[in-house]
């Protein structure tokens, strides 16, 4: 058998991933399928504690990686410090492995060690394994308790109206969603009329005593500058990535993130809680921001990850199927890539959830949108998106409707955060059981569009 | 009781897919069906290849001068997932771009590129009827307008050194919406070479008669053209603040940072 020699871990590591054409791209992936398997091969007999003495991405020029490996919790890594990567697969599908376990370990994994199992396994590993993992978060309700799962409702619109917005935001609270965050994505960038949108969102959920938070998801500077004119900011959102290059090219680092948490926590508007931050990540932004190392895609994307989970964020969300098929071609490269997201985040210890999406140019559908809903849900996704229609109007592409997520819970008997759920059945928009009533036509949270 | 005001209804508020109802607690199949179709038409932009002749003929009809070019990408596919070839171009294009240049630089090279939706170029023609005799006035220069197939942003780069020109505009067929799959983007980059940024180009979006019509587009491009030649540069440090309205100059989605091309 030809056994592949590699210079280094992180080529290893890129020769072993999942086919996807955002390494074709980037020149990493490997050249044949069998090549493919035997990197797996290789890679399974990888000690873990490798990656802490050879780091993928160069310490001495890289904040993240230096985030990484000083912030690694040797203690809470000693259960798992002897074992390969190989070894470590069949400890995570092992009983020993449950819900308590997986919860000390997290501090004790790097990105780079959850993204190498993750190479080894198979789908129904991903979803197995992330199904054992609790991750509770808490602002003004509850987020990741067992049974449950959440929804952002996105209600975007392509020039901010504030009744176009209302529309969207109605259309979905009477369709029950809304308890991980109503978060817009703003077409603006301008001050005056970000602070405009925050006060909508802010307005609405107090008018009505809804048990939720907002986002209007702008720069996190552009959050810090809201905050210090008195904006009513619940959520503070930024975009993240797995190198600091990559982050700069955001125009972030971790002190400006920092800065945002510490700003968004000073306001002290959570009730139940004090967790602040919204991630968005995606597989393929380091590339397309020429910043990548020579990492493959998914690495990175764990590594933004291990960014993330330094500010004990309220959710992040991987946008699995929004950059395009440059990087992830298809649907079977987008349900491969959101179930691999959601095994890394969860294992890292973060709450995660997928915007389960695609665009036109992409070789996807509906049905495959469908597939990996259903599998993530199985999974224990924490949260996923709510688009009017699963069409959003602004940013041009598709994601789970209001609909998809009444379907997953009706399989699955998934429940909303509690706080959210009572909220619904007090105002009559549900029954007892968390099913929508039948009329909502007449419903007083129409008076939010008089 | 006064006349009673007729209730507000959602569909009236947004062109988001609000109030569609419920088949138990799943789509109706009326509206499970019209989003099918819409994704149907939106597939079909990007896949359908441009009407070249068309485009083509309508330019000479204007008694406006023409090339072909093609990128490097060899077909659809290849086009999708390689977009670093889409940016660049084919030899014997580049070859005719060569033989193809001005005595002298010109102000102004317009490549009109298919990008992903060929359905958008259906608007270039009426873009640049409104613009060009606006730029004549004060007597802008112009080389031959540029049509380009598996195209992207970056290959008008390469176009407008070719074509010694001061300025590149290139209209390209957007990333298409589900409700909008005929949107045409123009970008705008001051001396052209390879290896510019995106940082470095000014960008108006959305540009199809149910978004910002082409006319006014034409305005907006204009203003934007006349402030880069001025003040030779464009890119982030040249603001819109043309007085057509509420910018629509890219750089508000910074949050969700994708090409749209």
């Amino acid at each position: 058998m030809h056994r592949w020699t590699y210079p280094d871990l992180k080529t290893l590591m890129a020769k072993a991933s999942p086919p996807r054409s955002g390494d074709v791209l980037a020149g990493l992936a490997a050249e044949t399928a069998e090549e493919n398997i035997l990197a797996k091969i290789q890679l399974a007999d990888v000690p873990l504690k490798r990656f802490l003495s050879e780091p993928l991405v160069p310490y001495e020029d890289d904040e993240v990686t230096q985030l990484i490996i000083d912030g690694h919790d040797a203690f809470a890594f000693a259960p798992v410090s002897h074992l390969t990567v190989g070894g470590f697969r069949d400890w995570l599908l092992s009983p020993a492995a449950d819900t308590a376990a997986l919860a000390r370990l997290a501090p004790g994994l790097t990105p780079e060690m959850v993204a190498a199992v993750s190479k080894l396994m198979r789908n129904q590993d991903l979803i197995l394994v992330a199904s054992k993992v609790q991750v509770t978060t808490r602002f003004r309700n509850t987020i990741g308790l067992p049974g449950r799962m959440a929804t952002r409702l996105q209600p975007n619109h392509p020039t901010d109206d504030p009744k176009g917005v209302a529309a969207s935001m109605l259309d979905g609270l009477l369709l029950g969603s809304g308890d991980a965050v109503i978060g817009v994505n703003p077409a603006s960038d301008n001050l005056a009329a970000l602070g405009d949108l925050v006060r909508l969102l802010d307005d609405t959920i107090h008018r009505f005593q809804i048990p939720t938070q907002s986002c209007v998801l702008t720069h996190v500077t552009s959050s810090i500058a809201l905050i210090e004119r008195g904006a009513p900011i619940d959520l503070v959102f930024q975009s993240i990535a797995g190198t600091q290059a990559a982050n700069a090219s955001f125009g972030i680092d971790l002190s400006i993130l920092a800065e945002g948490r510490d700003a968004g926590r000073s306001l002290k508007r959570g009730t139940v809680g004090d967790n602040v931050m919204y991630f968005e990540t995606g597989q393929g932004s380091a590339l397309s921001a020429g910043a990548h190392h020579g990492v493959d895609q998914q690495t990175l994307e764990a590594r933004a990850y291990g960014v993330a989970r330094a500010f004990d964020p309220f959710l992040v969300n991987t946008v699995v199927g929004f950059i395009g098929p440059e990087y992830l071609y298809d649907g079977k490269q987008i349900i491969r890539a959101g179930l691999e997201d959601h095994f890394c985040g969860k294992l890292l210890g973060l709450p995660l959830g997928c915007d389960v999406c695609y665009t036109n140019h992409a070789q996807a559908d509906q049905d495959d949108m469908d597939t990996l809903l259903t599998l993530l849900a199985t999974a224990g996704v924490t949260f996923i998106m709510g688009v009017p229609g699963a069409d959003d109007i602004m940013l041009n592409y598709q994601s789970t409707s209001f609909h998809d997520a009444l379907y997953v819970r009706e399989l699955l008997g998934l429940r909303r955060a509690p706080e959210f759920e009572a909220w619904l059945c007090d105002v009559g928009l549900t029954d007892t059981a968390g099913r929508l009533a039948i009329d909502a036509g007449r419903h007083p949270l129409l008076q939010m569009l008089s | 009781m006064t006349a009673r005001t007729r209730p507000v209804r959602l569909t009236d508020l947004t062109a988001a897919r609000v109030a569609l109802g419920r088949s138990g607690a799943s789509l109706p199949t009326t509206a499970a069906l019209a989003f099918a179709l819409d994704h149907a038409r939106a597939r079909d932009a990007v896949h359908r290849p441009a009407d070249v002749d068309g485009l083509e003929g309508a330019l000479r009809d204007r008694r406006l001068a023409t090339l072909r070019v093609e990128s490097a990408a060899t077909d659809r596919l290849t086009y999708l997932a390689r977009p670093d070839l889409g940016r660049q171009l084919a030899e014997p294009s580049r070859n005719l771009l060569a033989r193809a240049r001005p005595r002298a630089t010109v102000d102004l090279a317009v490549v009109i590129a298919d990008g992903l939706s060929s359905r958008a170029l259906d608007y270039a023609p009426a873009l640049l009827d409104a613009l060009l005799p606006d730029l004549a006035t004060d007597g802008w220069s112009l080389a031959p307008v540029v049509i380009a197939q598996q195209a992207r942003v970056a290959l008008g780069d390469e176009v407008g050194l070719l074509l010694d020109a001061r300025l590149t505009l290139l209209l390209v067929g957007e990333r298409p919406g589900l409700s909008s799959p005929d949107s045409l983007g123009a970008y705008i980059t001051y001396a052209p070479r390879p290896g510019r940024t995106d940082a470095e180009r000014n960008c108006v979006s959305n540009i199809r008669p149910a978004g910002l019509p082409p006319a006014d587009a034409a305005a907006k491009i204009a203003w934007l053209l006349r402030q880069a030649l001025k003040g030779r540069m464009t890119g982030v440090a040249l603001k819109d603040e043309s007085p057509t309205g509420p910018s629509l100059v890219d750089g508000g989605d910074a949050a969700r940072l994708a090409p749209r091309e």
